[in-house]
């Protein structure tokens, strides 16, 4: 145990000081203790992936450990990884729950992507949060939500990042529910935790059939040498009909669908944004909602090689959601629900390159898993830029509707023009971030499937216009009547603005696929000039459209509305998915078997039981008039008692 | 004179179960005293009984009614003080009125 440890130890500690004494710190030193703690974090962060990446060697324990492998590719090291629950035995001997750290190429990038995010919402937060009731609790619970998701990413072995993910759920479900005096925010918390939940269930039971043949929580062992130990202890194992190693690894990948809101697990998302925006951006755009996305990419190896159908099933069910969710944001008129349903889009993006991904670094043909991580990257950044500007509006209009909002380029040049850049970024359109990240993923997707391919592409366009249909509504578009004239940011808010927005301009020019990819080797990408061309151009049609429609107020947006009535309406309510989860909650589940549950118990279980407490009633009143208290009763039956023996001694 | 000795029996007896049936019927306090007075009575006249009859040259009978006459005296006494503290409080020695400490 080293530096590294302090990690996870400094958010967990800053969490404990600030929700217990936070109260008489008051709110600025708590702002600045949970800045500077986080701030400590970001920087052995940034070493840490200095060391790794780039010295290719850690020193941990005081001992220098090399990076790579004797063959060049990257190494997994392990910092620390003590037992915390034995369960082995003879049978079983590495059944064993440990929590350590673990540094391989995508949790050493997962590390600088959670603390580079969750520092801008830190410094965010002191000028976003400023005068609300609650800000120490709000720091004590972002540092939670720090701590929590550290451990997730560095964990050695799968039980350690399902006690984690459950964390970061908690930390997820109480930012949400901050402003707890409202209604909907209490609503809108008890349906993410609910939901994401039960599909935490389907992890869970997913670990455990996993975790049943294999004997092992460890990764390095179930993932080791191509998956091996999966395939001679569960390979051609069946239940009904279907492979094991398939049900545990879509079980395992709900768990992951939940927490990323992949259909139909999507519920939850738009309505998390009742919680404050900085936490929306980076808890519900960055970091926590990808962890479904490196939950697969963790167990990468199982997945292609023992388990290649669920892979395809990952990849549909990405391409689905992906189109579903970018055609709500089309229709949405609150601006943090747009780019929350472009967040679940954009989730599904990853989940696509994924399941399209190969394996082998030679001949790019894992270059789904690369870009899948790079998108993660790139999409954490710009995508929390998108919804600390959202915050930035929504502090200068205090309304989150786009019909209060419109022609704010000159009151806010600095928000505009970041916002602009993360527009560009997730649009796609080079050199941004969002363009590389992007086109490797749809270049994956177009060597593997035509149908994702054509969907993705599609998905792109669309994307581009809802981008730049919020841009130009916000920043363009008619002027409404303000309360008072929208002023820009100050500087603890604006600050991090331009710092994300330097990491979208940079980010694509990261040499990526040396660092991350399926197989620990690093590759060359070359640019597939066709795809590139065709996706940009896509990304311009959008664009232009968008353009056209909304940079000054026209009948244009009507008459489409018009020519699509019905399918306007129908997205505009998220195609009913909410109103189904109703239904089937509450028509079906306590409309029909819940009765008869209800009924049972009532009548049967507590039937049993109220007769039980009858009975003994009935025998107790019976029964009590012997114990009257009268000296005189018990003496004739004393007296009685006596005769009786007497007579019998006598005449018996 | 010779009384034989059934006939003291009988009488104790018949005092016992006088003083057993006035300590099972009798509400009030001073008649179940007076009751066990009885009982205590009979018990006394069967030790004189049993030694004048059987063993006329010993002691130990009568020693024994003298030992239950004083401690029924200070039962009696201490009884009574009872009785009169209940009554100076709840205004009545009836034993079926005397229920505050129930329940």
């Amino acid at each position: 145990m080293d530096y590294t440890v302090l990690l996870l130890a400094i958010p967990f500690l800053m969490f404990l000081l600030l929700g217990l004494v936070g109260q008489k710190l008051g709110p600025k030193m708590a702002g600045i203790l949970g800045t500077a703690g986080l701030s400590v974090v970001t920087v052995l962060a940034y070493y840490v992936a200095y060391s790794y990446f780039l010295n290719k060697g850690l020193t941990l324990n005081g001992v220098l450990e090399s990076a790579v492998n004797g063959d060049g590719s990257w190494k997994a090291l392990t910092s620390f990884n003590f037992t915390w629950l034995d369960l082995s035995n003879a049978n079983r001997p590495d059944l064993r729950i440990e929590i350590g750290m673990l540094f391989d190429p995508i949790s050493v990038m997962m590390l600088v992507v959670i603390t580079t995010v969750s520092l801008m919402v830190h410094i965010y937060s002191i000028g976003y949060m400023h005068g609300e009731e609650g800000f120490e609790r709000y720091y004590s619970i972002l540092s939670l939500f720090s701590f929590a998701m550290l451990g997730l990413v560095v964990a050695t072995n799968i039980f350690q990042m399902y006690i984690f993910w459950e964390l970061v759920g908690v930390s997820s479900f109480l930012l949400i529910g901050f402003y707890y005096k409202k209604p909907s925010a209490v609503k809108a918390a008890k349906k993410a935790f609910i939901v994401t939940r039960f599909a935490d269930m389907f992890f869970l039971v997913g670990i455990l059939i996993l975790s049943y043949y294999t004997k092992t929580f460890s990764f390095e062992q179930i993932n080791g040498d191509h998956a091996a130990l999966v395939h001679t202890t569960m390979g051609g194992l069946t239940f009904m009909g279907c492979s094991v190693t398939a049900i545990a690894l879509t079980l395992i990948f709900l768990g992951g669908a939940g927490k990323s809101a992949m259909f139909p697990f999507q519920i939850w998302l738009p309505d998390a944004m009742e919680g404050p925006t900085p936490s929306s951006a980076l808890i519900h755009a960055a970091t926590m909602v990808v962890a479904g996305v490196y939950l697969v990419a963790r167990l990468f190896p199982v997945y292609f090689f023992e388990a290649t159908s669920v892979l395809t099933f990952i990849a549909y069910v990405g391409a689905f959601t992906s189109l579903f969710a970018a055609l709500i944001a089309c229709t949405q008129t609150d601006i943090k629900r747009v780019l929350a349903f472009s967040t679940i889009s954009q989730i599904a993006y990853m989940m696509v390159a994924l399941g399209v991904s190969g394996y082998a670094s030679a001949h790019e043909a894992g270059l789904g898993f690369t870009a899948s991580m790079w998108h993660l990257f790139t999409h954490a950044m710009f995508k929390a830029l998108l919804f600390m500007c959202a915050g930035a509006i929504i502090h200068a209009v205090h309304s989150n509707e786009m019909d209060d909002m419109g022609n704010m380029r000159k009151y806010l040049p600095i928000t505009h023009w970041t916002f602009l850049i993360a527009c560009f970024a997730i649009a796609g359109i080079p050199p941004f971030s969002g363009f590389f990240s992007k086109d490797e993923i749809l270049t994956a997707a177009f060597e593997s499937n035509m149908i994702i391919y054509v969907c993705q592409a599609f998905v792109a366009g669309l994307t581009a216009f809802y981008m730049f249909r919020l841009y130009f509504r916000i920043f363009w578009y008619n002027e409404p009547t303000f309360h008072h004239t929208p002023h820009e940011a100050p500087k603890s808010m604006t600050i991090p603005l331009i710092v994300l927005a330097a990491f979208t301009c940079v980010g694509g020019f990261i040499p990526f696929s040396e660092f991350i990819t399926a197989e620990s080797i690093g590759y060359e990408i070359e640019m597939n000039t066709t795809i590139a061309t065709i996706s940009v151009v896509v990304a311009l049609i959008g664009i232009a459209i968008a353009t056209f429609m909304y940079k000054k107020q026209n009948e244009w947006p009507d008459k489409v509305t018009a020519i699509f009535k019905n399918f306007y309406v129908w997205a505009y309510h998220r195609f009913y998915i909410d109103e189904v989860y109703l239904f089937i909650t509450n028509k079906i589940i306590f409309g029909i078997i819940c009765t008869f549950i209800a009924w049972f118990d009532r009548h049967i279980i507590d039937g049993f039981m109220n007769l039980l407490a009858w009975t003994t009633n009935l025998v107790s009143d019976e029964t009590k008039e012997v114990q009257s208290g009268s000296v005189q009763q018990y003496a004739w039956v004393f007296i009685m008692g006596v005769v009786t023996i007497v007579a019998l001694a006598l005449y018996l | 004179m010779n009384v034989p000795v059934e006939f003291y029996l009988v009488l104790s007896t018949l005092l016992f179960f006088i003083g057993v049936y006035g300590f099972i019927v009798r509400k009030n306090l001073i008649g179940i005293l007076m009751s066990i007075e009885l009982i205590l009575n009979a018990v006394n006249i069967n030790f004189v009984v049993f030694n004048r009859f059987l063993f006329p040259e010993k002691l130990e009978g009568y020693m024994y009614g003298l030992f239950v006459i004083i401690v029924a005296a200070a039962e009696t006494t201490v009884a009574i003080a009872i009785i009169i503290n209940v009554y100076r409080n709840m205004k009545n020695i009836d034993v079926d009125s005397i229920k505050e400490l129930k329940n």
